[in-house]
């Protein structure tokens, strides 16, 4: 019943947004569309009613803007007419930018929280180190992408890792940042309780710092996959990859090609939510274990 | 806790040992190095002098100026591996003294980059790595002094007509519409989650459709940080006008207040830490956009152009000057802010301190 009434209560309007971003996007596409087609499509053939206008900007083969329905039917076809090897199925490259940002992000997590527990427990690296951390957030990491891919490229490694490398440059910060922050969340009181057990490092660590840093983290690992998946796309750009959303997005934009631009930000769009997501049901699984201890 | 002084102490003895050992191959070589074996005396000179934990002025001093003189005299040197490997294992000591004296910590992370960057001079110019690889710190400067003229062509593109002009509407947008709907509950309950959702989704993509609606030059990369610092604005803004305690506005509420005095006179300022937090998230991000931005199509100048063409003719130390500039002006532009920030929550400064953050 509760539950119905919130539901609706959310629903309704994130519903009557949506609607209204939809209309505003018809719109807009026949606006942006119209005199392109009258001068290209409809003057040549004579003369036209305004439902031809209306039917042919909705559905021109080089829009400027495609219309919704013409994005749904690109990734439909995209997913059924061809088999999931082929570089036109859009699923392909999907998996091809989701698996290098799944494997920087993992990067990233380990690294991060590396880095994280190292300043947590060395008073050193947390003068020396921290300030680097924290100024090297305010430097465009995505920059260093095509020279990370040469230097990688130069050594002989190619394919997955390097954009996985740029993915984990951009996941690792706020992951460390997180751990930092969680692990020294502890209240002075809990600290003090697990020292009068005479708690070694490591007990303190396992029993005391990680379970109180798990809330801190979660939020971080869901904005360090944001922009992981940012970051792997990054790098697809420069190196001319065949494979990978970035790479679909270049290649549209070569060939003028909007309805494959469009639908491959599309595709980066339910990539990333579906990989938040992700990160969001472990977060629940994790926090509903903790609560039933 | 008590803090032990073993870490210290392990890495000297290390480096006692591993002086020994370079002192025996460097004397089993038939012409023997006269200035490396110098350094090495000046390295157990300093690391005898660093072998307490408490170290006496005199002490210090001596360790410095021992350390110092051999670092710079090495530069100079052939590399000699094992040195190094001492002179390595005395800087992560020098560090760790410096971060227990009660110096500002900004002090020691200045320390370690200092180490950082002569130890990348001193490698990539002893183990001559190609410049495509990775291009020593001296080059980079120099193709710095070299590119002047280019880059500050870059910047000004770049920076000063793409990010800022994006930076001011996007934001300036995102805090308008805020305010704008901030009284109508239904289409915030509509819109807050939607605009959420938008930092999952990556829209840097959108770049390659601004280039084709907005042209090559900078106005297309404006329009995508417009767009991509749009919603952070918009989400702080709305979160930060709730954040008013109830007590003030249950006075503003005695004192018979329309709400654009309510909004003026309490809830706007109460918001300014909130939408500071914003424009400090998206100083950075602009800027990264429209670097990215840059490599889907540009004109002949920008600094995401510069690292692109520049990356792909294998002009390396062109292409890391071009990264060194982009990060001082995001420094510069987030460093502005913070200040910025800091000034306006002295004004306010009921909005001071700790209890806005928690």
């Amino acid at each position: 019943m509760t539950t119905d009434r919130r539901l609706l209560q959310h629903a309704l309007p994130i519903g009557m947004v949506l609607l209204a971003a939809l209309v505003a996007w018809y719109l807009l596409a026949f606006a942006l569309n119209a005199p392109g087609v009258i001068d290209r499509v409809l003057s040549p053939r004579g003369a036209w009613s305004s439902r031809d206008l209306v039917f042919a900007t909705l559905n021109a083969t080089r829009p400027l803007l495609p219309a919704p329905h013409q994005i749904v039917f690109d990734i439909w076809d995209s997913l059924t007419k061809w088999s999931l090897t082929s570089p036109r199925n859009l699923l392909l490259h999907t998996w091809v930018t989701a698996s290098a940002a799944l494997t920087g992000f993992a990067m990233g997590v380990v690294l991060g929280m590396l880095l994280g527990v190292c300043i947590v427990h060395s008073r050193t690296l947390d003068k020396a180190l921290l300030p680097w951390i924290v100024a090297s957030q305010t430097i465009p990491v995505l920059a260093i992408a095509p020279i990370v891919l040469i230097i990688l490229g130069s050594i002989g490694i190619t394919g997955m890792l390097p954009k996985a490398t740029i993915a984990m440059y951009l996941c690792f910060f706020p992951v460390t940042i997180a751990t930092v922050q969680g692990l020294r969340s502890p209240q002075k009181m809990e600290m003090e309780l697990v020292h009068t057990y005479a708690a070694r490092r490591l007990d303190i660590f396992w029993l005391v710092r990680l379970p109180s840093s798990l809330p801190y983290l979660f939020p971080a690992f869901r904005v360090a996959i944001a922009s992981g998946l940012v970051g792997t796309m990054v790098a697809e750009l420069p190196t001319g990859a065949q494979a990978g959303l970035g790479a679909r997005l270049l290649t549209g934009s070569y060939y003028g090609n909007t309805i494959q631009i469009w639908s491959a930000l599309v595709m980066a769009s339910l990539l990333g939510l579906a990989l938040t997501g992700l990160v969001t049901l472990t977060e629940r699984l994790v926090m509903r274990q903790r609560k039933g201890i | 806790m008590k803090h032990t002084a073993i870490p210290g102490t392990f890495l000297l003895v290390c480096a006692l040992l591993l002086l020994m050992l370079s002192l025996i191959q460097l004397t089993a070589q038939t012409p023997l190095s006269a200035p490396l074996i110098s350094i090495n005396a000046l390295l157990l000179v300093s690391t005898l002098a660093a072998c307490s934990t408490a170290l006496p002025p005199f002490r210090a001093g001596l360790f410095v100026a021992s350390l110092l003189v051999s670092a710079l005299w090495l530069a100079w040197q052939p590399l000699h591996s094992l040195t190094l490997c001492v002179l390595a294992l005395l800087a992560v000591v020098s560090v760790q003294r410096l971060a227990r004296a009660s110096v500002p910590s900004a002090a020691v992370a200045t320390l370690l980059g200092a180490w950082l960057l002569w130890f990348w001079q001193i490698l990539v110019t002893g183990f001559a790595v190609p410049q495509v690889i990775l291009p020593a710190p001296l080059d980079i400067l120099a193709a710095l002094v070299d590119s002047l003229p280019l880059l500050a062509g870059d910047v000004l593109q770049t920076v000063f007509k793409s990010v800022l002009v994006g930076y001011v509407l996007g934001s300036g947008l995102g805090i308008a519409v805020a305010i704008l709907i901030d009284r109508l509950p239904f289409l915030q309950r509509g819109l807050l989650p939607v605009a959420n959702l938008t930092s999952t989704v990556p829209l840097v993509g959108v770049a390659p459709i601004a280039v084709m609606w907005f042209g090559f030059d900078w106005p297309s990369k404006a329009a995508v940080v417009v767009l991509v610092t749009f919603f952070p604005a918009l989400v702080s803004t709305l979160a930060g006008l709730k954040a008013s305690g109830k007590l003030e506005q249950e006075l503003m509420y005695c004192y018979a207040a329309t709400p654009r005095q309510r909004l003026l006179a309490l809830r706007l300022p109460a918001a300014m830490p909130f939408i500071f937090s914003a424009l400090k998230v998206n100083a950075t991000l602009s800027l990264i956009t429209a670097i990215v931005a840059e490599f889907f199509g540009s004109p002949t100048a920008g600094l995401g152009f510069r690292i692109s063409s520049e990356s792909a003719r294998m002009h390396m130390p062109v292409v890391w000057s071009a990264i060194v500039v982009a990060s001082v002006a995001g420094s510069l532009f987030y460093s502005l802010l913070v200040h910025l920030d800091k000034r306006v929550n002295f004004w306010h400064p009921t909005l001071r301190g700790s209890a806005v953050e928690k």
